[in-house]
């Protein structure tokens, strides 16, 4: 490896922004009586050091459910419980049951920073740079830039390093799976994505996309033969892992499904809070929350949600390929974001992390795609006063892309992957040659509404009749961008020009 | 942080350099500050709401001003920008006060100030020769030039961290150093007199700037052998630079002198009442010397050759006291540093002026006064190390054997800021940043002259590495021994003296390879 140092550079750059990112105050600092995420993650360590793996998930007089509740997949327990013993050895107050609510100091916040650099760096970061080496027929200083870009992505910094959360331990599971899969070592592909759904159970959004590309490589293979084996093997290895992951849960069968309703809470909502999807954008007009019933809702979601993953969906089983895979998890996770049913502004980041695996195919569309993220989180990253490392981050990020990728000048059909898709339609409309200006266009007017919104909501106090008037404004702005994201990423899967029976055959 | 080949057109790459570490900086905003960010907001408020004839006496605060009046108006004009973030900033009585709003102001101007810093590396790149281009825009020295002065690991930690104006005045030295290779002496002169009213720290450099304007722009010939040709002396020149530097000091130096208050600004500029090392002994000559010193003592208690009621307490229960008092060994006047400096200084600029070697002999001068000052002054701050590291870089781009000692001044010189910054939080940051800035300088340095012998010899491989394994037992390891609080000192000991060592030696061998260039030269014509 002659450019060992700079990826060594790289990932220490990529360390240093994060690490100075976690000075600034996490989510629900010194706000009582519920304070934020960073609490919750606090209690998760207080109930799983203190309480029997059998309480966990149950309401009781020491764990108050009401109160951060465990609410993810028993991988976060466990990491909870690894956390919890360090956090014992250095003081045992962090994690003492009931007195340690609310605990805050500068020592805790340390470890508790501490403990997200140390999961990002052993899973997150090396996934990253694995991913990047895989790549094939780049320069391996494109390698280098790829790897620089995704790990400065300003969205996952910020809600891991800022708000506080693990994000980089589920996105890093299902990227050592994207990882696996791609190389072909199909099994330990399918074990990290087992893993990274069993530390969140968002991971869903992810799943489809992994299931048709084993299913569709099975297939491939030929099912009679060898494919058989395949799918039998990677059956089991997806069963040994969860069996192993909910071990102590599946002894009894009310444990196991007190889990399930944890993971689940169907009867939060359609949506809570402001988030950029579908239903909150609409909910401007139209109260669905309140005209329909609950199942109803469910029901009109899953079938939304359903309907816009299916083409990509089918597509990819027929024709695995590594490339479209990595574009069909982009256009199922964006739509789960926008259709589907209690999904937190944060899910972003699952749509995202796909989103940068095609960043050295489309920068355009990527860098574009990834601003948008980082700006759909805006209210959330104004409430825990992040406005200071987020413009620095984002402008760093784009600075980055603009360095290595000439942004301005990769407008092209072919660059935009879009040639297939625009010769087809020049056989209905012969004048159809201005894609490129329209998506120009779309990016600039795009680019300027959202610097214009950030600066409103930060200097402008919101009228007193609406006082979420920017946040909503935010959401749906960023909503109708991830729509425009979501036909445009459909497209490019659909119209992928390896194979053109296919394509007649699902238009 | 890089501009690969796909930038290669034009300066696109400079301007992602420099905005890459713009935006560092202001991550670094909240960061720990030290008594250094309330110096100069007093500072700010006596310009602010005093007349100019009371700056210099005013002593509320313990911090008072002791820098020369540039500095005092540069302030000034601060301060009257500052009133519209926050008015309370600037009240000389708001002892301590420290705002969100006045930490973003300082730490805003610190970085905007470091535009000079970003113009004047901009300026250095032009005059580095290009002879040896690659086609790789990452092996060029420009770009490697570029990277190592504006990602300077110690401008960063002690002006974005602890908190310091040192950008834009090592931008002012820098762009003066750019306009003496650019042959244009005079603008030099002034942008150098002017820093000078600045920051009076760089008088320790001066020497070089005043030998090579009188021997290289006064006399405007040499014969063929190199030595001067006195009737070459051009009494405009002469004229001409003395009344800059006459100008540039009456417009600092003028009012006080009115005020008839020049003797109480130099009493503020020079207080020699200060003990002989920092409280953190900077790794100069004075820390091997004191070490020796706790050395001879403690083999001496251990021989019962001294007698224990005859040592002072202070010198034995903490090196952190401010006067030092030595034991065994003669105790040190700053007189004696005084002439100590100048006997260090003085073969460089016999060099500079019996053997001129334009710019570049210059630029080795001007690296050696101020080594040579750092390694022998009075009171030596470990920061000062910078003013030898800027220079250096630019030599280090040039010829391999410079490169192998600016990395071991590099390395140890920053190494040895580790202290400055002691808090918890900014531990991560110091590390990463450090290695980051030494991965990148080695490994580039090495790239750009992998034609030619190791840069490194095995005793140097290995004195670097130790770097590693101190750290790890300064920073991890001591903090959890039982001698924490018995020897609290030991950290600070062990760095200063190990990274004196590194230091030394760089001083040494830079200083060699200044003295043969010049006798062999000299051999040579003959």
């Amino acid at each position: 490896m002659e450019n060992w140092y700079w990826m060594t550079l790289v990932v220490l750059i990529g360390l240093t922004v994060r690490w100075t990112v976690s000075l600034n105050p996490y989510s629900g600092a010194g706000k009582p009586p519920m304070f934020g995420d960073y609490e919750a993650q606090r209690h998760w360590q207080e109930i799983t050091f203190n309480l029997p793996v059998k309480e966990w998930y149950f309401n009781s007089s020491d764990n108050n459910l009401q109160y951060w509740g465990l609410d993810y997949p028993p991988l976060t327990a466990y990491h909870s419980l690894l956390c919890a013993y360090v956090a014992e050895f250095i003081n045992p107050d962090w994690v003492a049951l009931h007195t340690s609510r609310g605990y805050e100091s500068h020592a805790h916040k340390l470890f508790m920073r501490t403990t997200v650099l140390v999961a990002d760096l052993f899973i997150y970061i090396p996934a990253v740079l694995l991913y990047c080496y895989s790549l094939k027929e780049i320069s391996p200083k494109r390698k280098i830039a790829v790897a620089l870009c995704i790990l400065l992505y300003p969205g996952l910094i910020l809600i891991d390093y800022g708000h506080f959360q693990y994000n980089s331990v589920s996105l890093g599971f299902a990227l050592w799976g994207v990882v696996g899969v791609s190389y072909d070592w199909d099994l330990l592909g399918s074990l990290a994505f087992c893993l990274a759904l069993n530390y969140k159970q968002m991971e869903l959004y992810h799943s489809l996309p992994f299931f048709c590309f084993l299913l569709g490589k099975c297939f491939k293979k030929g099912l009679k033969g060898k494919g058989f084996v395949l799918l039998i093997k990677i059956a089991c290895t997806v069963m040994a892992s969860f069996l192993l992951c909910w071990l102590p849960f599946f002894m009894e069968r009310e444990q196991a499904l007190q889990v399930l309703r944890r993971l689940f809470p169907v009867d939060r909502g359609l949506f809570e809070d402001k988030v950029a999807n579908i239903w909150c954008s609409v909910n401007v007009f139209l109260k669905i929350k309140e005209i329909l019933p609950r199942h109803i809702q469910l029901a009109i979601s899953f079938c939304l949600t359903f309907l816009s993953l299916l083409p990509a969906c089918i597509k990819l089983t027929l024709q695995p390929s590594s490339k479209g895979f990595r574009f069909t998890m982009v256009s199922c996770a964006l739509s789960f974001f926008l259709f589907s049913f209690q999904v937190h502004e944060k899910s972003i980041l699952l749509v995202s992390l796909p989103v940068c695996l095609v960043l050295n195919e489309i920068p355009f569309m990527s860098t574009w795609f990834l601003l948008v993220s980082t700006f759909s989180m805006l209210p959330l990253l104004l409430k825990d006063e992040l406005l200071l490392p987020s413009v620095v981050t984002v402008v760093a990020f784009l600075v980055a892309c603009v360095t290595f990728f000439p942004l301005c000048e990769s407008t092209s059909e072919a660059q935009l992957q879009l040639t297939s898709f625009a010769v087809s339609v020049r056989r209905r409309l012969p004048g159809f040659t201005f894609l490129p200006r329209i998506i120009q266009c779309l990016f600039l007017s795009s680019v300027i509404l959202m610097v214009l919104l950030t600066i409103l909501s930060v200097t402008l106090n919101p009228p007193q009749k609406l006082p979420d008037l920017f946040s909503v404004l935010v959401c749906s702005v960023s909503c109708i961008n991830f729509i425009f994201f979501l036909v445009y990423f459909n497209i490019v899967i659909m119209w992928d020009s390896k194979n053109g029976r296919n394509r007649k055959k699902i238009n | 942080m890089a501009a690969f080949s796909l930038a290669a057109s034009g300066g696109h790459w400079f301007s992602a350099l420099a905005l890459g570490v713009t935006l560092l900086k202001c991550l670094l905003i909240p960061t720990y500050h030290s008594t250094d960010f309330e110096v100069h907001r007093n500072w700010l408020a006596i310009t602010h709401s005093l007349p100019v004839s009371q700056w210099y006496y005013e002593a509320t605060s313990e911090w008072t001003l002791d820098y020369p009046p540039f500095f005092a108006w540069f302030e000034y004009v601060l301060s009257h920008i500052a009133q519209y973030f926050d008015q309370e900033m600037l009240n000389i009585h708001n002892l301590n006060y420290c705002s969100s709003r006045t930490l973003l102001f300082q730490r805003f101007s610190v970085i905007l100030t470091d535009v000079l810093f970003i113009y004047a590396v901009h300026e250095c790149c032009k005059c580095i020769d290009g002879k040896k281009t690659s086609k790789e825009l990452t092996e060029k020295p420009k770009f490697i030039l570029s990277v190592l002065l504006l990602w300077n690991f110690g401008l960063l930690i002690v002006d974005h961290i602890h908190f310091q104006y040192n950008g834009f005045l090592s931008g002012l030295m820098l762009l003066s150093i750019a306009r003496l290779f650019q042959k244009r002496h005079m603008e030099g002169a002034f942008l150098f007199a002017v820093l000078l009213h600045f920051k009076h720290i760089y008088l320790y450099v001066a020497p070089a700037y005043g030998i090579y304007l009188l021997r290289s722009y006064c006399f405007t010939a040499s014969k063929p052998d190199g030595t001067v040709r006195w009737d070459s002396f051009s009494f405009v020149r002469v004229i001409s630079l003395g009344l800059i530097v006459f100008l540039v000091s009456a417009l600092s130096l003028g009012p006080f002198i009115a005020l008839n208050q020049l003797p109480q600004v130099f009493s503020r500029l020079f207080p020699f009442k200060r003990g002989l090392c920092h409280a953190y002994w900077a790794p100069n000559f004075w820390a091997l010397y004191n070490a020796l010193d706790k050395a001879l003592s403690v083999i001496g208690l251990e021989l019962k050759l001294l007698d224990p009621n005859q040592i002072p307490r202070a010198s034995m229960t903490s090196g952190l006291v401010q006067q030092f008092q030595h034991t065994v060994l003669p105790s040190v006047s700053p007189l004696a540093t005084l002439i100590c400096t100048l006997i260090a200084i003085l073969p460089s600029v016999f060099c500079l002026w019996f053997k001129p070697q334009g710019p570049r002999g210059f630029l080795r001068c001007l690296v050696l006064c101020a080594l040579s000052s750092f390694m022998f002054g009075w009171h030596v701050h470990e920061k000062a190390i910078l003013l030898a590291i800027l220079p250096m870089s630019l030599l280090s781009v040039e010829k391999a054997g410079d490169a192998t000692i600016f990395l071991i001044l590099s390395t140890t010189g920053h190494y040895s800021l580790f202290p400055l910054l002691f808090t918890a939080p900014e531990l991560p940051i110091k590390i990463l940043l450090m290695l980051l800035f030494t991965v990148y300088s080695v490994s580039s340095l090495k790239k750009l002259f992998r034609k030619e012998n190791p840069l490194f010899n095995w005793m140097e491989t290995v004195y670097l590495l130790g770097l590693g394994p101190l750290g790890v037992f300064c920073e991890f390891i001591f903090p959890l021994t039982s001698w924490k609080l018995k020897y609290p000192f030991i950290p600070l000991l062990l760095t200063s003296v190990y990274c004196a060592v590194g230091i030394t030696y760089a001083w040494t061998r830079l200083y060699v390879s200044v003295l043969t260039g010049c006798l062999v030269s000299k051999t040579k014509k003959q």
